[in-house]
């Protein structure tokens, strides 16, 4: 007999999605105005986790204060928003979902700049943010749910509700000062991770690992999402509640990715197929591989967003500067897919 | 497989079946006929609890399925929906070993026994070579024969197949028909839609024929489908004849003309 279809990675690829983030990070660390061989930056992790401290104060905080949370937060953000837009291209069988599909992005957009338009500190944006994402998402399931209704009309009810909630950006806008406050929801809405801290991440990393860690426990079970209604519930499995989990496992991934960084564009479209067009539609090698290339995608466009230029380059312009390219490239080449 | 008085009608609406009773034993083939928009579907999605009966019940052996847990319902029951409904996104055997979820748990993927199963319900079905194709790279007939491969891998009691021989070249709709009436001849019960009543004729050893407004006709397949019973459901004058083959025996049904609405004088 052939060597069973478990559908599961080869032992290669497992090592290969364990080792590209970590790689990704410590070379990263090393990269910056103050620049490390990664020789060095193996060293001093050697010399953190041994206590042995014969660095010097601004290594050490180049490194551990500046660097590491930043390259958290990426690999936080990267593998969240693949891990989403992944769940929910196969939740809506639709290949153009992103995850701001349901408005979710739109929503925490509001709230991150009702937050920088009131004035409160960078814990109140976030949970701001946390909160109008949430309810962006709530007010897209009541409009576009019911008996009888497609999964177009979920998807139509999300595309209105995040016009809603981009109007409502604009109206933040036009009402902010000129002077301070509209160039800081400007740059907060072109997406950044210069706001990394240990202190940001507190709040968004907990409910980022959480819901990464669910749809990795139903990995296999999402294969039975892009089904129709009567063949997912001819599968014995509640289709109504694995949808439920599912959207709010995405929704506060997202929410807490824009809560604190701002909207990262493409990362949730562009990884996922990216994956798709190599390891199939099988969440259960799918699901692992878009979390791990899109932690180190994330980590590398950070990278490079931050030490291109002496200036920072907002980091949705390099996703799709980037990404897009690449993404066309290997469409072309691979002649396409189906979802 | 038993209905007993299902009844059937949207909130506000005529009712569209109305204390409909049926029972297959299991290695019997049911076929279910009727006009476009009689509510073959319907039924079928109701006898499954799809639906929900608005009336009546459905037991799968003397159990209500109301009160059974939907896994257990479902490891016994299968459902083979339409071909063209199905998604594409997967791989022949992805898609077959889908058909295990009612036998795993939610965080659960699946074991050894899964992928054995699933790869000896293909090699029966005869689709083993499809097993690392794309679904939306086959055709027809051959994504038919997986979407029931995929039932057969829940290990039902009961299969339930929609349409399954529509949209099929005259080959395809062969095979099909035998793989039914091969598992019907192991113990299965087969429960089916069809627009052929010749189908049910030759395959079927019981036969339900609907017509519009929730009348319906209920026993075996050479009672219930006949000349006058296919002119009062299809509004079709048909002649059922006898054909002599190297098979012996054959009937089949041959649709003559469109009957005559006022209901006169007919030639035979």
């Amino acid at each position: 007999m052939t060597a069973m279809r478990t559908g599961k990675l080869r032992y290669g690829w497992r090592a290969a999605c364990l080792l590209l983030p970590v790689a990704a990070g410590v070379l990263a660390l090393g990269i910056g105005r103050l620049a490390f061989s990664p020789t060095q930056v193996l060293q001093a992790i050697g010399q953190a986790l041994t206590g042995a401290a014969d660095m010097t104060a601004l290594i050490h905080r180049t490194l551990w204060r500046l660097r590491l949370p930043r390259i958290l937060l990426a690999a936080l953000t990267g593998a969240g928003l693949s891990a989403a837009g992944c769940a929910f291209q196969s939740l809506f069988a639709n290949p153009l979902a992103t995850p701001d599909t349901l408005g979710v992005a739109s929503g925490a957009s509001f709230g991150a700049a009702l937050g920088l338009l009131l004035g409160l500190d960078i814990l109140g944006i976030q949970c701001s943010a946390l909160v109008m994402g949430g309810a962006a998402v709530a007010l897209t399931w009541l409009a576009g749910t019911g008996s009888h209704r497609g999964r177009s009309t979920i998807v139509l009810s999300g595309i209105m509700m995040g016009s809603v909630f981009n109007a409502l950006v604009s109206l933040v806008k036009f009402a902010a000062d000129e002077e301070s406050q509209l160039p800081a929801i400007t740059y907060w809405l072109m997406g950044g991770l210069q706001n990394a801290s240990y202190r940001t991440l507190l709040l968004g990393a907990p409910l980022i690992v959480t819901g990464v860690a669910v749809l990795w426990l139903l990995r296999w079970r999402m294969n039975l999402l892009p089904l129709s209604d009567d063949e997912a519930r001819a599968s014995g499995v509640s289709i109504t509640r694995l949808r439920a989990v599912v959207v709010v496992c995405a929704t506060m991934i997202t929410a807490a990715c824009v809560a604190m960084c701002g909207q990262v564009g493409w990362v949730g479209l562009l990884v996922p197929h990216m994956c798709r067009m190599k390891f199939g539609s099988n969440h259960l090698a799918l699901l692992p591989v878009s979390i791990s290339t899109g932690a180190a995608f994330l980590i590398a466009v950070d990278t490079a967003a931050r030490s291109i230029s002496a200036q920072e380059i907002p980091i949705s312009i390099l996703t799709a500067l980037l990404g897009a390219p690449f993404f066309i490239a290997l469409m072309r080449r691979k002649g396409g897919w189906s979802l | 497989m038993t209905v007993r008085n299902g009844s059937f009608s949207y909130r506000r609406g005529e009712p569209i079946l109305q204390n409909i009773d049926l029972t297959v034993e299991p290695g019997q083939i049911l076929a279910i006929l009727g006009p476009n928009g009689a509510g073959k579907t319907t039924l079928l999605r109701c006898i499954t609890g799809m639906l929900r009966w608005t009336g009546g019940d459905s037991l799968l052996g003397g159990e209500s399925i109301r009160s059974m847990p939907p896994r257990k319902l479902w490891s016994r029951m299968a459902y083979v929906p339409q071909a063209r409904t199905a998604s594409g996104a997967y791989t022949a055997f992805e898609t077959v070993l889908l058909g295990r979820s009612s036998r795993l748990g939610p965080f659960a993927s699946p074991g050894r026994e899964d992928l054995r199963k699933a790869e000896e319900v293909m090699e029966l079905l005869g689709i083993s070579a499809l097993a690392d194709k794309k679904c939306s790279g086959i055709s027809g007939g051959e994504l038919q024969m997986v979407l029931i491969a995929r039932a057969l891998a829940a290990e039902p009691q009961v299969l339930i197949l929609d349409e399954p021989e529509s949209n099929l070249d005259f080959k395809n709709q062969l095979v099909v028909l035998d793989t039914m009436s091969r598992l019907a001849s192991e113990g299965m019960a087969c429960i089916f839609n069809t627009h052929y009543p010749t189908h049910a004729l030759q395959r079927s050893d019981k036969a339900l024929l609907l017509s519009k407004g929730g009348d319906y006709k209920f026993g075996n397949t050479a009672q219930v489908v006949t000349e006058a019973s296919i002119r009062r459901s299809f509004g079709v004058e048909a002649v059922i004849g006898t054909l002599p083959t190297p098979l012996g025996e054959v009937q089949s049904v041959i649709p003559l003309r469109i009957a005559n609405q006022e209901g006169g004088h007919h030639e035979a």
